[in-house]
């Protein structure tokens, strides 16, 4: 799965949820990140790459990605060569608007909805009014993704449980909230 | 065994201080900063009294972690592929010292130039020092490797490079950790009082002794956990993968069945036997490495035996990482027509953040530079450098860290009158300082615009050096204090900031302004800490 967005989206919290969903399931799980000079408003990609058998690569292979999720909808189409035929995009549909050249909004909407399988979310609408947190928007998108995660939803929620622990119950139980509505979401709009 | 989820950078941190590490020596650098941000973060560096500050460049870092060395204890100094430059000195010379307590210089390379100036390959240095070198396929071996790379040093009496790449320094995977803890050295001095004393008569005996010793090496390499030959059938094509390329190698063939013998290797200098094995049984051999053609060279020589293959014949690309895709084009793999990125997909370049105090020293020095003609501003290594990209385009060079003041200098020498540099605090610290005292010295009309956001931002806000020092080291190193002005980088002081900049680059000698305003990204983390702390205090 590639997961992408924009330095400063914090894509790396959906990463971290899934990677630790994953290990303490005793699933095999490499997961490849951009830090440095990108993380300044750039484009940043997550690799993400789940098993039960063991992983080699860290990179995934052109083709070879089941989803892409993106947490802005330009930069869902950055990662087209990676996808597999018949995988899912998943992507926010509200833009980061932070260079000039932007393409229309309704080009972008139209190109993204000839993709074959895709999932089109206003996260940022859902995590404020639905959720009550504009900061929930990226478990919003994990869970709009969750329907095409071969991996149980409840490793999804115990992943969400272990990296928030420390912020809360509260903090927990508001991304819980968003995973629920994005994949509810998804489930009526695929 | 519970696994612990890790970074490459971070197996690599916790491997050393389970290895009985007494201190870690760095200078930030992306793709290793976080190796030592990851020991000052752990609970139990800090019970173990590791020591974790960062040091003011590499050279200072390397020097001082092969001090630890000579006091028994062992020491682990980090940096970026370019930082082994700057520590180049004490490098090449600590191969011949060797080491007392083990030594190990972890280098992250970073091929494709990720967040780099180039992707030059550190094991050409490690084979320069004729020093063992690691690398790590994985992040398993990372974390074993740092430990098993302190008993190397100490077994040989030498220091040990360890070299990664981006992908293995920025990926994560479940790392199983050992369960025994070492326990750090005593202090304990070199047996031969005259070993660290590269003097001419000492040095040759070194010298000597290190040029023996790469037998031993070799063998170790041969016998080394971490070096493979795994025969095949298949005897019309053999592999050599190096480091990353091992994986991207197995990658094609997931099933563990690749028809060819191949020898992974992840300790050096390379395992001859291995070597001669595999070219004698196979009609041709493919080399798969992750940066420069370095075994590949060797083998195919300036005779360029055409057995060879790899990143010389085109096979794969010369430059730039190893990809799954292109080893498994190299493999003869057909690979699967995929969907394009559509036209309207815009780059995306990163940016000075919004509010940076960088904009407003860009934007006032701009209209000034207008007024004198351009192509006289020389920058340096840090955010200030996207000053290079639009809307600015406020910058004529950057090349190596401090290169600024001293390219200036040398512009001015010449005749381009003013000649403008923009640093970094944390870049002036590091090798800036040097350069304005070649300047003071001279009087050099130059100006030197010290861009103070209190804190080395590009990699992630850590502890600049030059916090709270920079007048004071301006000031001890011969600038007029007339001639050092510190002001405040914010649109309202704009016209007052040019002002300043025009009366500067008029005056006939060196002068410093120092516009500080504390990094916009460093002040949210702080304000975050401060807001956490008086939240846990008015708990308690």
């Amino acid at each position: 799965m590639v997961i992408a967005g924009v330095g400063g989206q914090g894509i790396l919290s959906i990463a971290a949820a899934l990677g630790s969903a994953a290990l303490d399931n005793d699933l095999y799980m490499k997961q490849a990140e951009t830090h440095g000079m990108s993380q300044r408003g750039g484009d940043v990609q997550s690799f993400m790459r789940i098993s039960d058998k063991p992983i080699y690569s860290d990179l995934i292979p052109k083709g070879g990605a089941d989803i892409i999720l993106s947490v802005e909808p330009m930069e869902a189409l950055r990662y087209l060569p990676y996808l597999k035929k018949g995988g899912y995009v998943v992507t926010n549909s509200t833009p980061f608007i932070n260079i000039t050249d932007y393409p229309e909004q309704e080009k972008l909407e139209a190109t993204i909805k000839a993709l074959p399988n895709y999932v089109l979310i206003d996260a940022d609408r859902i995590a404020k009014e639905e959720v009550g947190s504009a900061r929930a928007f990226n478990f919003v998108m994990l869970g709009a993704a969750s329907p095409f995660i071969d991996v149980p939803f409840e490793y999804l929620e115990e992943g969400i449980r272990k990296i928030f622990a420390r912020k809360g119950e509260e903090v927990v139980d508001m991304n819980i909230k968003a995973l629920h509505a994005g994949r509810k979401f998804s489930q009526e709009n695929r | 065994m519970q696994k612990s989820l890790l970074l490459g950078v971070e197996a690599i941190a916790q491997g050393a201080i389970d290895g009985g590490m007494s201190g870690v020596y760095a200078y930030p650098g992306t793709p290793s900063t976080e190796i030592t941000e990851y020991i000052q973060h752990s609970k139990q560096a800090k019970e173990l009294n590791i020591h974790s500050d960062w040091a003011a460049n590499e050279k200072t870092a390397m020097e001082s972690a092969l001090g630890m060395s000579y006091a028994g204890k062992r020491a682990m100094v980090c940096m970026k592929h370019v930082g082994l430059n700057v520590a180049a000195d004490c490098f090449m010379n600590a191969a011949i010292t060797g080491a007392n307590g083990g030594m190990l210089i972890v280098v992250a390379d970073d091929p494709s130039m990720h967040s780099s100036q180039n992707e030059q390959d550190s094991r050409v240095y490690g084979k320069f020092a004729m020093m063992p070198v690691l690398e790590p396929s994985n992040q398993q071996e990372a974390y074993d490797m740092a430990r098993f790379g302190f008993e190397l040093s100490e077994a040989f009496e030498i220091p040990v490079l360890m070299r990664i790449t981006t992908r293995l320094a920025h990926s994560r995977a479940g790392v199983a950790r050992s369960a025994e803890v070492m326990v750090q050295n005593e202090l304990k001095l070199p047996e031969d009082k005259v070993q660290f004393v590269l003097l001419p008569a000492i040095a040759r005996k070194r010298y000597k002794k290190l040029l023996s010793n790469q037998e031993k090496f070799e063998a170790a390499s041969e016998d080394s956990a971490y070096n493979a030959y795994t025969d095949a059938a298949d005897k019309s094509m053999g592999i050599i993968a190096c480091g990353l390329g091992y994986n991207y190698l197995m990658e094609n063939y997931p099933d563990g069945d690749c028809p060819y013998p191949v020898v992974k290797i992840s300790q050096y200098p390379i395992p001859r036997t291995m070597i001669k094995k595999i070219t004698g049984e196979c009609s041709k051999v493919l080399v798969l490495e992750e940066g420069y053609p370095v075994i590949e060279e060797i083998l195919k020589g300036y005779l360029e035996k055409e057995a060879v293959i790899g990143r010389l014949d085109g096979t794969l690309s010369r430059d730039g990482e190893l990809t799954p895709d292109m080893v498994g084009r190299a493999l003869g793999f057909k690979i699967e027509e995929s969907l394009e990125i559509p036209d309207i997909v815009a780059a995306r370049p990163p940016a000075l953040c919004v509010g940076c105090s960088h904009i407003d020293v860009y934007k006032a020095l701009n209209e000034v530079i207008a007024e004198y003609g351009e192509g006289r501003v020389f920058a340096d290594i840090g955010c200030y450098t996207l000053g290079a990209l639009p809307p600015f385009n406020a910058i004529n060079s950057c090349v190596d860290m401090g290169a600024s003041i001293t390219m200036a200098k040398g512009a001015a020498d010449a005749g381009l009158i003013p000649s403008v540099a923009v640093i970094g605090d944390s870049t002036f610290t590091h090798s800036g300082m040097t350069g304005l005292l070649d300047a003071v010295n001279e009087k050099t009309p130059i100006t030197v615009i010290i861009s103070d956001n209190e804190s080395i931002s590009m990699t992630g806000g850590q502890k600049s050096s030059a916090k709270g020092k920079l007048e004071s080291i301006c000031e001890g190193l011969g600038v007029e204090k007339e001639h050092i002005h510190v002001l405040l980088p914010v649109p309202k002081k704009h016209d007052e900031i040019k002002e300043i900049f025009r009366k500067e680059f008029e005056y006939k000698g060196v002068s410093v302004i120092i516009p500080r305003r504390v990094c916009v990204q460093k002040n949210v983390r702080d304000q975050k800490i401060k807001k956490a702390s008086m939240a846990k205090a008015a708990k308690a």
